[in-house]
């Protein structure tokens, strides 16, 4: 990072802090699933300039009107916080729980993936779809539409594989995740 | 060394979930009749506002019920929406404004924003297109919701005639809760006149949204420990106090009485602490003063209360205050470490938070190091001999300075209780500098968003609510005319308002900033046209007077104390003069420009 240069800035604003580590964190938020929400939370990131690299969204308790949301973001550790307390203080929002910082979780996503080919590389797509567990969801003479699940590692390494096979499309959820069972006591924050 | 402790936990855990009591039977009504039902169990008695085709119904309803609910018809909603926030600012409650659809919600978004950079509890109803056009680019359809959704603390589209009085309940709960903010409600017009249920407030809570109030005692005790081991501290306080009520700033005083530390504050907490306070150091920040910002840059301990280290207040954020150990209590934990990272971070109510620091400085029988305060206040002593707020007086042409101090004499002498809004720009800075408060809720100016226009509104609002106080506007020329409209208001509500206007015919902070840091190229800051202000007041059917030099002044103020009407006071004060002390965006606080050594300046440096 560069020193701020010595002399009077012209902006109003200061000069630029110096940055710190950037790290991935996947963020757990439950909401009220009233209209507006999702823009709420997605504004959010929008306006203050945070990165989203995933985000799931859908109902999990229809009686109480819950969802979750699921949100991978990047950020130095500070602007992680922020986007913590951020999405905590919004009104809908019921609880924010950062995943990374709290003990082992799961997470999974789920792609289609569609692979156009012939011969060798078909039965090349086959073979390497039964090592990944990926399902054939839909088969035509000259493509395959696979499902995957795992991590979004996993389906970036089932996606790689399959581009010099014919890859020709592919949809992905965005990460889902939970904590795994008994967890640790919540991190507080700054710690 | 530091120990970094950051001992704040989050919301959530303070969210409970609502208490299930039974509701009262079902009152049956209209949406309307709703909306005035719910206001007036929200304890509302004055409403600022401006009719139109979305919100009729309401206005009909506002007809029948005109005894039991006040309504001030603005000019523009934007004056709705400051009004509100002067009412809110200067009482302490909830200020309510209501809007028509389209233009009436657009027009009320400056307002809707400065209330949410200034935590401003604020309730507006917006009017909508009936449910069914929504989304077909009806006749004044604008999305109010998705318009105003960044530029409030919550909003929400009513769909449902059975959920309105909820929604209005709980909007005035979330606005007055935690840290206070603007909420929108919007309600299409076939909401307003379909029949549904009412539901009292003490059923409507759906969100359930508590935000925690009481601080972390374990935090305190560090806090308490750290303040009692103090060599150099200070009091950065804000208007986190003036929002947690008038016992919060009875606590800071008693706190100060109690550990003798110097205090400070931002613009927007000026009047939690009196300054005739002998422990007061004036503001701090870009246009603060010597003292205040030099014992903020050399302090061992910094108590921060309800302050954000807003980039005004900190200058250079890598250069801030470098040496201190830093205690930050707020409402908002998303507050917390934003700008500057600190030692000790407690979310709580600032009131709550002094209050449990009291109790444990004197359980545990605390001292403050007299030794070391002594020396701390010596040296602070020596940076209050800079006099850093003096200036040149002249008898040909009005000082700034000198008039906001015969203003300031004038008011001292007044028998009434003395409300002041300001407008944006040098004025308002020199109005923080030059008048002293000694209350809270005295003070009303724009500080986050920095809103031209917000001065005379936000005095009407507060005048309705304080119909015997004296409410000084003090403005600038430019500033002024961005609502002028509102002196119609002032006139129709017999609102004895007064604006003092400093008229140096520039925009003085931007030629300020154009002079010292660009290059002195004056681009379109000078109004070559500006209306004759005493012949404007007279023809909105208010008075209007003139002082051209200092001679004059004594009796005009004078004899705009003595109105009975809207007054404008056309101040003709130096063009030229510049507002220090200053420290330059991207400069410490030890590297403020001073009156006495503007002249050194090196202009040539930008
Ligand atoms: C709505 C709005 N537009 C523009 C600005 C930028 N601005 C800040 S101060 C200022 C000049 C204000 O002039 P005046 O009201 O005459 O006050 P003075 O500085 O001369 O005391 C301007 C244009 C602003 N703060 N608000
Ligand atoms: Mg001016």
């Amino acid at each position: 990072m560069a020193k701020p240069k010595e002399k009077v800035s012209k902006s109003v604003y200061g000069a630029t802090p110096v940055t710190q580590q950037v790290e991935s964190h996947t963020i757990s938020i439950l909401v009220i699933n009233e209209p507006g929400v999702l823009a709420r939370v997605i504004g959010l990131f929008a306006g203050r300039g945070y990165n989203i690299e995933s985000l799931t969204v859908a109902e999990t308790d229809h009686d109480k009107h819950l969802s979750r949301i699921t949100i991978v973001v990047t950020g130095t550790p500070r602007v992680i916080e922020q986007i913590k307390t951020q999405l905590d203080r919004m009104v809908p929002v019921q609880k924010v729980r950062d995943l990374t910082t709290t003990g082992p979780f799961v997470d999974r996503e789920l792609a289609l993936v569609q692979v156009k080919s012939e011969g060798d590389q078909r039965i090349e797509a086959l073979r390497i779809a039964d090592i990944f567990r990926a399902r054939v969801v839909d088969s035509t003479l000259d493509s395959f539409i696979f499902e995957v699940t795992g991590t979004a590692g996993k389906i970036d390494a089932f996606v790689n594989l399959m581009r010099p096979l014919g890859l020709a499309d592919v949809s992905r959820t965005g990460v889902a995740a939970l904590s795994r069972g008994k967890m640790k006591k919540e991190i507080k924050k700054g710690e | 060394m530091k120990k970094r402790k950051t001992l704040n936990m989050s919301t959530t855990e303070a969210k409970r979930a609502a208490s299930k009591t039974t509701p009262a039977p079902a009152k049956k009504m209209t949406g309307a009749e709703m909306v005035i039902e719910a206001l007036i169990e929200q304890g509302v008695e004055v409403i600022f506002g401006y009719p139109g085709g979305a919100v009729l119904p309401i206005y009909d309803e506002l007809f029948k019920n005109k005894d039991r609910i006040k309504h001030v018809l603005v000019r523009h909603e934007q004056g709705a929406s400051h009004a509100a926030e002067g009412y809110a600012r200067s009482t302490g409650k909830v200020g309510c404004f209501l809007v028509t659809s389209g233009p009436g919600a657009t027009n009320a978004v400056t307002g809707l924003t400065d209330a949410l950079m200034d935590s401003i509890p604020v309730v507006c109803i917006t009017g909508q297109v009936p449910t069914h056009l929504i989304g077909t680019d009806a006749f004044q359809e604008a999305d109010t919701t998705g318009i105003t959704r960044p530029c409030t603390k919550h909003n929400v589209l009513v769909k449902d005639v059975n959920e309105l009085a909820g929604a209005i309940h709980e909007g005035f709960h979330v606005a007055r809760s935690g840290r206070p903010g603007p909420v929108v409600i919007d309600i299409p017009k076939d909401i307003q006149f379909a029949d549904g249920n009412y539901k009292a407030a003490k059923d409507s809570m759906k969100h359930a949204y508590k935000p925690r109030t009481m601080p972390d005692m374990d935090g305190i005790e560090a806090a308490i420990e750290l303040m009692a081991s103090a060599k150099k501290p200070v009091f950065y306080t804000g208007g986190g106090i003036i929002n947690a009520g008038p016992q919060a700033s009875k606590l800071l005083r008693e706190l100060v009485r109690e550990t003798g530390f110097p205090v400070t504050s931002t613009l927007m907490g000026l009047g939690a602490y009196p300054a005739s306070g002998k422990e007061w150091l004036g503001m701090l920040g870009m246009h603060g003063t010597f003292e205040a910002n030099w014992a903020m840059h050399d302090c061992d301990v910094m108590i921060c209360i309800g302050a954000r280290f807003d980039d005004r207040v900190t200058g250079r954020v890598d250069a801030f205050s470098p040496n201190s150990v830093k205690i930050h209590i707020d409402i908002d934990p998303s507050s917390i470490n934003k700008n500057v990272p600190v030692d000790i971070g407690l979310i709580a109510d600032a009131g709550e938070a002094m209050k449990a620091m009291l109790q444990i400085w004197r359980a545990k029988g605390c001292k403050s190091d007299s030794a070391a305060l002594k020396k701390w206040w010596k040296q602070i002593d020596q940076w209050r001999g800079q006099n850093c707020l003096a200036y040149k007086n002249s008898d040909k042409i009005i000082k700034p300075q000198y008039a906001l101090q015969r203003l300031a004499h004038f008011i001292s002498k007044d028998p009434r209780d003395a409300y002041v809004s300001t407008e944006v720009g040098q004025h308002q800075m020199w109005a923080a500098q030059f008048l002293p408060f000694d209350q809270p809720n005295r003070w009303m100016t724009s500080g986050g968003l920095g809103t031209m226009g917000y001065g005379l509104p936000a005095a009407i609002g507060a005048q309705m609510a304080h119909k015997d106080a004296l409410v000084i506007d003090v403005a600038g020329e430019a500033s002024i005319l961005m609502n002028i409209q509102e002196m119609s208001t002032a006139v129709q509500y017999r609102l004895p308002v007064k604006v003092f206007i400093m008229n140096n015919q520039w925009m003085g902070m931007v030629r300020q900033w154009q002079e010292l840091l660009h290059g002195e190229r004056y681009s379109e800051s000078y109004t070559d046209s500006l209306p004759d202000f005493v012949k404007l007041a007279e023809a909105y059917g208010g008075i209007g007077l003139r002082a051209e030099t200092p001679q004059e002044l004594d009796d005009v103020i004078k004899e705009m104390m003595k109105t009975d009407k809207v007054t404008l006071v056309d101040v003709r004060i130096d063009q030229r003069e510049n507002c220090f002390p200053m420290i330059p965006s991207g400069k410490a606080h030890n590297e403020m420009i001073l009156s006495a050594d503007a002249d050194k300046f090196d202009k040539k440096l930008v």
